[in-house]
């Protein structure tokens, strides 16, 4: 096609989320008072004038095929108002202005096989990134792991069994674009990059590679008479920075490329200042089609947290309560050196009191 | 239909068990789509997902796509095993900016999904990490035709590169009574000031704002982007006592005193003697907690407004940081306090573009070069919200000490003579 007859973008950017809105939040926008959970995966909102809404909450796959965004449409049209909105976290919520409604939603969301809860103090959905479906530097499988672990943790979806909520999340590289939450599965390569020297001249920008390392372990080298890069392995932490930008360093493996496990993160501001999650487990093999082992691990420290924690404590609350050795007792994980921290600011983590639990 | 099929022993045992599984998905676009192109695509996709599952490799790389007029907002994709899987050897994705806290109706999603099953794979996320509507696999070619068809009905591409991202806003003022801000509003007003910086990646990494009404800051703002918006209030948080009796009728004194009480991080809270609650609001840090527990008895005040934090970001490269309190407080009511929050913004994205290396966070460069440098690069002044607590270094040149008290005491008495005004 000629320059000519391209079409000029138009660049509206964001659009109006108003027109996509449901009337009787238009209509109460800024306005409400307070909200109540009249049943698992169900909210009702109140509005000072007296309005209500109510919201139906539900799991679904997040990579949705056509026939799938089709059904949700056709549900929201016959049992809803045609009003939707996504959540976060990829869970679809319908809302309602009519309570009658609430119910046959249910049923019709249930009956096609959407998991209706999320809400309040349960483990709601997965949020993951792409992996092998479609990033180009993925460790692991995001949606795979999502759907094997969700299959195990349906039950504390649909209920508030939990002491706060649950965010779990995955990150298939360490880049970690996801992998931030009460418990995050993300992936540890272990070993350093395997280098393919025929290709880095041609395919990386070495200076932008050698710049790109946190730890300043790459440099440039005549390898075999070409131009091309090497690792001081004993200082890479194995980190998987380079292959972005240079695809023949190779940081996957089938084998060595494992699953860490840390727990604690929490964005909000509630109680205690927002934290950043902890490394608690590693080593775990990366197991398609079904990660038992990172789920097991998972499902210990839930049934741990469930039967521990008190009422509104998140798993950073709890464990700040009873204390990192107790963590690892109840949930009998072992402590490693690996847990202590020699990243910079490390020494904030340290324990430089006798505050010690016995 | 004809078509033979790649076999998935590994994929299909995720097809087993209760959650809603999305190699089902794909199998029925392989099976049951009436477009031909469709179900071979699927298939292909299929085969190799099940091969990335064997030898546990992704088979991706990335390269150079975008439409018309921009530079960035697509993910290219061609697979490294096309001979092997020759139907989705192309399978790029276009990152498509929605409404603020994604709201949507069943006609406008049917119409996007009708869009892009004409011109691609017929899958989609709502949404991915950044925030897109994700529009998931097709050719270099029809890449143009979706995003031209989409782009005439009110629909852009979001940021990808290095260039300002896609923001992301919490539920908000539609529907929640904690929200103390118009996120619309805000996310639009900066998101739309960027247009050329989302599509035309020309910064030194990534840049991302994001939006939540209160504390409890639902997007994760503080964590995840180089510029969170919160919204807050700072006179008294509203009590109503009928309703916190009603609560300790209900619950139980032990237990107010216990979840809420006892977990105000200020000891901000007392239950008196006649069940009703006593907030000592100038020790109050908004924390949240105590409205969560009890959003019918407790409120947020009227004079509300933001707190802008910067430079939070994930682990590449110097490790996971959380955004600086920058401004404590903005108030956003009219149109010129919106066009001084997007003057903030074009300061600091300026300062970076400027002063950031290249691959290096907003954050990460303020790592570098000290929080006051930045500060004074981008002509704000310094504030003790700014910070957990003073220095504890002496190892400080401290010369212009008194030049620097006397500005502090200046700015207090212009801030109170405003007040007086």
């Amino acid at each position: 096609m000629a320059m000519a007859d391209m079409r000029e973008p138009i660049e509206s950017g964001c659009p109006d989320g108003f027109q996509y809105m449901h009337p009787v939040m238009r209509k109460n926008f800024g306005q409400w008072k307070y909200h109540d959970d009249p049943q698992p995966g169900v909210l009702r909102h109140v509005a000072h004038s007296g309005d209500e809404i109510y919201t139906v909450k539900a799991g679904t796959q997040r990579i949705l095929d056509i026939f799938t965004l089709r059904k949700l449409c056709e549900i929201g049209d016959e049992y809803a108002d045609g009003y939707i909105r996504f959540t976060i976290r990829s869970n679809i919520e319908f809302i309602v202005a009519d309570e009658a409604k609430v119910q046959p939603l249910i049923d019709a969301l249930t009956e096609a096989g959407f998991v209706v809860g999320g809400t309040k103090n349960s483990v709601t959905s997965l949020s993951h990134t792409q992996g092998w479906l479609h990033c180009d530097i993925p460790g692991t499988d995001a949606s795979g792991v999502v759907k094997s672990m969700m299959d195990e943790l349906i039950d504390e979806f649909k209920a508030w069994n939990m002491p706060n909520r649950v965010h779990i999340t995955t990150s298939c590289c360490q880049i970690n674009c996801g992998g931030q939450g009460d418990i995050a599965i993300n992936v540890q390569h272990t070993k350093p990059p395997k280098i393919n020297h025929d290709l880095v001249s041609n395919v990386c920008e070495r200076p932008s590679v050698v710049a790109r390392c946190p730890v300043a372990a790459i440099r440039p080298a005549l390898v075999d008479g070409k131009p091309s890069l090497e690792v001081d392995e004993k200082k890479c932490i194995c980190c998987g920075a380079c292959f972005p930008p240079c695809p023949p360093m190779q940081i996957n493996d089938a084998e060595h490329t494992k699953l860490s496990i840390w727990v604690g993160g929490n964005h909000s501001n509630a109680r205690g200042k927002p934290t950043f999650q902890k490394l608690v487990a590693s080593g775990i093999p990366n197991n398609p089609p079904r990660w038992p082992e990172a789920t097991a691990i998972v499902k210990n420290i839930l049934k741990t947290y469930k039967e521990d924690a008190k009422d509104w404590e998140r798993i950073n609350d709890w464990i700040e309560r009873i204390g990192w050795p107790r963590f690892f007792e109840k949930t009998g994980l072992p402590f490693t050196k690996f847990h202590i921290d020699n990243w910079r600011g490390a020494r904030a983590s340290l324990n430089a009191s006798t505050h010690i639990r016995f | 239909m004809a078509d033979k099929h790649h076999e998935t022993p590994m994929l299909d045992e995720l097809e087993k068990g209760p959650w809603p599984s999305f190699v089902s998905g794909i199998k029925r676009l392989r099976d049951n789509h009436e477009d031909e192109r469709i179900r071979k695509v699927a298939n292909s996709l299929l085969g190799q997902l099940e091969h990335s599952y064997e030898t546990r490799k992704g088979y991706w790389k990335g390269g150079t796509v975008s439409v018309f007029g921009y530079g960035g907002g697509i993910i290219p994709r061609f697979s490294e095993v096309a001979d092997a899987f020759p139907e989705s050897k192309e399978f790029h994705t276009l990152r498509v900016q929605p409404p603020p806290a994604n709201y949507y109706t069943t006609d406008m999603l049917r119409k996007l999904g009708d869009s892009w099953e004409k011109w691609g794979s017929g899958l989609q996320t709502f949404h991915g990490q950044t925030g897109n509507i994700m529009f998931i696999g097709t050719t270099t070619e029809n890449t143009q035709h979706f995003f031209d068809e989409i782009n005439d009905y009110g629909w852009d591409l979001g940021g990808a590169g290095p260039c300002v991202r896609t923001a992301m806003s919490c539920v908000g003022s539609a529907r929640c009574e904690m929200s103390c801000a118009n996120e619309h509003a805000i996310h639009r007003h900066l998101v739309n000031n960027f247009t050329d910086d989302v599509h035309r990646p020309a910064l030194p990494y990534k840049f991302k704002f994001k939006v939540s009404g209160c504390p409890n800051d639902c997007q994760n703002s503080i964590e995840r982007s180089d510029f969170a918006v919160i919204g807050t209030w700072r006179d008294d948080m509203k009590v109503d006592q009928d309703e916190v009796k009603a609560y300790v009728a209900k619950k139980g004194r032990e237990y107010i005193i216990e979840n809420v009480v006892n977990r105000c991080p200020t000891a901000a809270l007392c239950l008196n003697d006649d069940d009703t609650l006593t907030v000592n609001n100038k020790d109050c840090v908004r924390c949240m907690h105590c409205l969560n527990v009890m959003p019918k008895a407790l409120s947020p005040g009227d004079d509300r407004g933001v707190t802008i934090l910067i430079g939070g970001k994930r682990t590449l490269k110097i490790g996971d940081l959380m955004g600086t309190v920058v401004v404590p407080f903005k108030k956003l009511e009219t149109e010129e306090d919106y066009e001084s929050l997007v003057e903030l913004a074009e300061e600091i994205i300026d300062f970076w573009a400027e002063n950031g290396l290249e691959h290096e966070r907003c954050g990460e460069m303020i790592e570098r070069i000290g929080l006051v440098n930045f500060l004074e690069g981008i002509g704000v002044e310094v504030d003790p919200h700014m910070v957990n607590n003073p220095r504890q270094s002496s190892y400080v040149r401290m010369d212009g000490w008194d030049e620097e008290a006397e500005k502090w005491f200046q700015r207090k008495a212009e801030e109170k003579a405003a007040a007086g005004a």
